[in-house]
């Protein structure tokens, strides 16, 4: 059931979700966290569609605050606060207030969500859209835990990341990180197939996505070899290719759903790696709520490292001087198809020294 | 798990978004054309599949009687994973499972069939990069036990080359009494390691089973109250409202206690009676589990603490159903119970003089499985005798199946001007603070076998612990009077509330 309330107040709307909840007939309810999307009137219908998918696995309050624009000096003066109460079927498991907050109030959201928390439960917001450079810092992100962002929305999703690495405290997560979670844990099973040592790496993409980054920076971390970032036309990530020391493993994503996995010496093998909608991104995100290190790791390696294999190579400094030369060459020895010789800087280093 | 595992520079247990994934393995299920084998272990092969936790390269061969090809094979996996699989049917998984899929077609006494299967282990290993990983999953009669070991110990399928595993999964029932249970447990140590034999009790693959040592050993809040000073006594509970149905060739002559009691219901009672274990892996577990089946005493008039029932023909849900004795192939003689309520106690210091019931029957009102921690009585009471006339006693009652979740009970005052005290329920349901799905028994427990993880999985001892506390139960059956006989869809015979009764205590009802 749906209660709305014009020009209203928290308390008021606490009161909604009482008589709301009395109505339906479950006066308990088991809710989990409190889920707060900052959104704008655009893509609210999206997001809060997705985390009430989410609160399937996750019940939730769900809050969504929506700022709206005010469009003429008599808006902008008058601070009002309306507010959507849903309960039941139409809240996905859990309950939902839309708020829409207008004039002065905007700068003042936390005071309007504080009250409507669910008590000692966890706090998460989400930014599906236009996320504060730095979350911790900001008023809605200083109630939470956790603060879920999304560079891939970001106008330039690159530089974004150096930003988001400048200002992480722990709770930060991002939803592009999020989302390589099936590759990472293919290409770790992959290495669990064979006994070999990775000597460099190359992540290949559309342009524009920062998944991709990450993803490379993440194998840069914890390889401690020089990764190359190459671009292709996408579906988002198409592949990692790395060089062994038995040879290459590449695993390929053509179309966006089925991807193919070739170890040298063994036959290829098909693996599902679906791209995953954003309801399934943020139910994953829920599933753990303490700080996720291995992403502030892998986010503070640092965007401008990638590529550059010399100062990536954190345990062979004697590359430094050598990558550039040798760059191009080792490009077009190791990636033969035509979307990665396209790509950015070629600047992958030599090999190791062959046996 | 395999030894390059430490090595991967990608794991790192920090990491704890990355799944934990199977080594490369493949699975060999004997008796796939069975039951079990479509609506629970294709199903659960497909939903690990999904979520990502199988490995690259994953196989899975089926070995039956049935003249079938690979496609047939393949086919009829999936339309057992499209009718029973609890996540949705995506393709391109089923792209990924369908190439390391093969059928091997043959008899348990056919030497062919067996050099067959080694040769095409052989082939997966090059073609899928097995890597020699196998796990053979009997789901097949107990009594081919025997015989399917020994063909893979003659066919050399059970031998473990260096850094690669063979493991054998067995299913209930572990024999039928603690001879048979010792000797079917030779037979299969003889050719598998016994860390390498992996006993399914699928109740302890259910979350809220691993739930109970969540909500006993994380919390500080029952642990203290968890002894014979407050606890009154305790209810475990495994009610079915089905009947027999055409199993009427393997329950004949088993009967409930050795069907459930046997295994399910005193896994579950270790479980809520174990004391804390110094740690969660398998070794210690096991430990404290068989430490408390051990403690296990009978009550010294079998008689009077022991009832065994049949159902009788009645209506269950609204539909008329027949007695056991006209069920189809039952000898209308036949001793056989399907209905089992016994008295345990157990000697040590936290449980002393602390009854566990424990019950279980087909027929019964409606299909349900909980453990009921029964608190007593407060001491004294303030209140006059009116005001908590309706009071009964505290229970925290885990409810394992359906409609998983945790129920507490207590007192309240009833809103009014007058005094009066009322029993009221605060209830935990997964479904509502977690999952809508949590995943199946048998998702976890493939998993955990391909992982080489034996938490979840009952030891030699403790299925021979548990035979030893059946065992002179059913002596005593055996030799004294018959079933007594109850109406279908009612909570059983009125013995067993006579039973509950002469202790001054009474029967949930669940």
């Amino acid at each position: 059931m749906k209660i709305d309330l014009t020009d209203t107040t928290s308390s008021k709307i606490n009161k909604a979700l009482v008589q709301g909840r009395r109505a339906i007939g479950t006066p308990a309810i088991g809710m989990v966290l409190t889920l707060v999307l900052v959104t704008d009137e655009e893509n609210q219908y999206d997001a809060l569609k997705a985390a009430n998918d989410a609160s399937r696995e996750h019940p939730s309050r769900k809050l969504v605050v929506v700022k709206r624009v005010s469009r003429s000096p008599r808006d902008r003066a008058k601070a009002r606060l309306d507010a959507e109460v849903r309960v039941g079927a139409d809240a996905g498991t859990g309950e939902t207030v839309v708020l829409r907050l207008y004039g002065d109030v905007i700068d003042h959201a936390q005071s309007v969500v504080l009250p409507l928390l669910l008590p000692d439960a966890p706090v998460v917001v989400w930014w599906p859209v236009n996320a504060p450079v730095n979350p911790a810092k900001d008023s809605l992100g200083k109630l939470a835990q956790r603060r879920v962002t999304d560079t891939y929305s970001a106008e330039n999703p690159v530089e974004e990341l150096t930003a988001r690495a400048d200002a992480y405290t722990p709770g930060d997560t991002d939803l592009s990180w999020t989302r390589i979670t099936p590759w990472r844990s293919m290409v770790a099973a992959a290495l669990d197939q064979v006994d070999c040592k990775v000597t460099s790496v190359e992540v290949e993409g559309e342009q524009h996505n920062p998944s991709c980054e990450l993803l490379a920076m993440w194998l840069a971390n914890r390889l401690r070899v020089p990764v190359r970032r190459g671009v292709s036309a996408g579906p988002g990530l198409t592949a990692v290719r790395m060089e062994t020391s038995c040879g290459p493993i590449k695993l390929d994503r053509a179309d966006g759903s089925l991807a193919t996995l070739s170890i040298q010496g063994q036959p290829d093998r098909a693996v599902a790696l679906k791209r995953r909608d954003t309801a399934e991104l943020i139910a994953e995100e829920l599933r753990r709520l303490d700080p996720d290190d291995t992403y502030a790791a892998s986010l503070r390696f640092g965007v401008h490292r990638l590529g550059d294999g010399g100062r990536a190579a954190l345990s062979a400094p004697a590359y430094a001087t050598s990558s550039l030369a040798s760059g191009s060459a080792a490009t077009g020895e190791s990636s033969g198809d035509s979307a990665s010789s396209a790509a950015t800087p070629a600047t992958m280093p030599k090999k190791a020294s062959p046996k | 798990m395999t030894a390059t595992h430490g090595a991967n520079p990608l794991r790192d247990a920090a990491d704890r978004r990355l799944p934990r994934i199977a080594g490369p393995s493949g699975l060999v299920i004997f008796g796939v054309t069975g039951d079990l084998s479509r609506k629970k272990l294709m199903p659960a092969v497909y939903d690990l599949a999904n979520r990502g936790l199988l490995p690259p390269g994953f196989s899975l061969i089926g070995f039956a009687r049935r003249e079938w090809q690979d496609e047939d094979f393949a086919k009829e996996v999936h339309d057992a994973v499209k009718e029973h699989a609890r996540t949705p049917f995506r393709e391109e998984v089923w792209q990924q499972l369908v190439q390391g899929m093969r059928f091997v077609q043959g008899v348990f006494d056919d030497d062919d069939a067996f050099e067959n299967l080694k040769a095409t282990i052989a082939e997966l290993d090059k073609a899928q990069g097995t890597g020699g990983n196998f796990a053979f999953y009997l789901s097949v009669p107990p009594k081919f036990f025997p015989q399917v070991v020994q063909q893979l110990k003659k066919h050399g399928l059970a031998d473990q080359k260096e850094g690669s595993w063979r493991r054998a999964v067995i299913e209930k029932p572990f024999g039928h009494d603690l001879d048979s249970a010792i000797e079917l447990n030779k037979v299969v140590h003889e050719v598998f390691p016994s860390n390498e034999v992996f006993r399914i009790d699928h109740y302890l693959g259910k979350e809220t089973v691993q739930n109970i040592l969540a909500l006993r050993f994380a919390n500080t809040l029952f642990e203290p109250i968890w002894n014979r000073s407050y606890v009154d006594h305790v209810q475990i509970t495994m009610a079915e409202d089905i009947g027999i149905g055409g199993r009427a060739g393997y329950y004949d002559g088993i009967g409930a206690a050795r069907d459930v009691i046997q295994n399910h219901l005193l896994q579950l009672l270790a479980l809520t009676a174990m004391e804390e274990p110094a740690s969660f892996d398998a070794d210690a577990l096991a430990a404290e589990k068989t430490k408390v089946l051990g403690a296990v005493k009978l009550p010294r008039d079998l008689g009077a603490h022991t009832v065994r029932g049949q159902y009788a023909e009645g209506w269950q849900g609204g539909e008329q159903a027949v007695g056991y004795l006209q069920e189809e192939g039952i000898d209308p003689r036949s001793k056989t119970d399907t209905y089992a309520a016994v008295k345990l106690e157990i000697d040590n210091r936290r449980w002393a003089g602390v009854p566990f019931y424990l019950r279980t029957g087909k027929r019964l009102g409606r299909r349900v499985t909980e453990i009921a921690v029964v608190f007593q009585r407060a001491p004294h009471s303030p209140f006059d005798h009116t005001a908590t006339e309706e009071l009964g006693q505290n229970a925290l009652v885990i409810r394992v199946q359906p409609d998983e979740g945790v129920t507490m009970r207590f007192g309240s005052k009833v809103p009014g001007t007058s005094m009066e005290v009322r029993d009221v329920s605060m209830d935990f349901a997964y479904g509502e603070s977690f999952t809508e799905s949590s995943p199946e028994a048998y998702e976890r427990l493939i998993l955990d076998v391909l992982l080489g993880d034996s938490n979840l999985f009952p030891r030699v001892e403790e299925v021979e612990l548990s035979w030893k506390i059946l065992d002179p139960i059913e002596h005593y059956w055996d030799k004294h009077g018959k079933p007594a006989q109850y109406e279908s869809g009612t909570w059983g015979p009125v013995e067993a509330d006579e039973m509950l009764a002469r202790d001054g205590r009474s029967w949930r009802r669940p």
